[in-house]
């Protein structure tokens, strides 16, 4: 049982995913490290704009930066958005399981019952 | 027959699922309050059910355990309150693993020609609770590890 840190981590996850522009940055960011400028040009967005999106990002823990020469570079941190998955994918996962038995179980007493008269008719 | 849908809206400490089965009322309601077929399907398929006492009326206590072929075993129990019937039924819940922290789940069985939609409401001692009750509770539930970061992705870019 590992999520007794989770959930406070996961409010910081959930605000920063809540924003459609740092959805796409952590998009972009699948395919590789990128710079702040990088980050900005698909955007109508200001560079200081996309640095503010980094920062919530990154306190979130969903990326982590670092500095080559002049340029800031960005990284997607994939742990956290692993965390926010789980969080209802395991209750998911448990009960569409059930519940995908429960229909295999509701259809073998069905037919089993249907099937009862015919075998105390042979009786 | 339908997918499941679940509901667990931020600042709300409180579950909701539905699902729809393809099964009168009358047999859904057996398969979830009779011992012999609850240890058929609740869970997944990966553990076995052992039910040590499901006491079905006011005021029973039910337990039971999933256990795994590599020996580990996870504990359940509660308490059902008000009588228990097709039109609902209401019980506490606790995992063994994390005791004290327990939720009210509540279970209503609603037919449509012949159709049954499930509808469940979990309501748990705070969000952090909730949350924590949710992602560790029911982590041992997982088929396989996570999804796929692409995959995730790819649906928060498409929700945009």
């Amino acid at each position: 049982m590992t999520a007794v840190a989770v959930p406070e981590r996961l409010d910081a996850v959930f605000g920063a995913l809540a924003d459609p522009t740092r959805r796409a940055i952590l998009g972009r960011l699948t395919h590789g490290e990128a710079t702040v400028a990088e980050l900005a040009a698909p955007f109508s967005v200001s560079q200081p704009a996309i640095s503010r999106h980094l920062k919530v990002l990154e306190r979130a823990g969903l990326i982590s930066r670092t500095r080559r020469a002049t340029a800031r570079l960005s990284h997607l941190r994939a742990e956290p958005l692993r965390d926010a998955t789980v969080w209802l994918a395991a209750y998911r996962e448990f009960w569409e399981e059930s519940y995908e038995r429960l229909d295999e179980l509701l259809e073998a007493l069905q037919e089993q019952e249907a099937g009862e008269p015919r075998g105390r008719s042979r009786r | 027959m339908s997918d499941m849908q679940i509901t667990a809206e931020p600042g709300v400490p409180q579950v909701l699922t539905e699902r729809t089965f393809d099964a009168p009322r009358g047999l859904v309601y057996r398969a979830f309050t009779e011992p012999d077929l609850l240890v058929q399907w609740l869970g997944p398929r990966k553990y076995t059910m052992t039910i040590d006492r499901y006491d079905l009326r006011a005021g029973g206590t039910w337990r039971y355990v999933h256990a795994d072929d590599a020996g580990n075993a996870f504990g359940f129990h509660g308490v059902f309150h008000g009588d228990p019937s097709p039109d609902g039924m209401v019980q506490t819940f606790e995992f063994e693993g994390a005791p004290g922290h327990v939720s009210m789940d509540t279970v209503t069985f609603e037919e449509e020609v012949g159709r049954t939609i499930v509808r469940t409401n979990s309501v748990f001692q705070s969000v952090e609770a909730r949350d924590a009750m949710v992602s560790s509770g029911m982590e041992y539930g997982m088929k396989e590890g996570y999804e796929r970061l692409d995959d995730l992705l790819g649906k928060l870019i498409a929700n945009r």
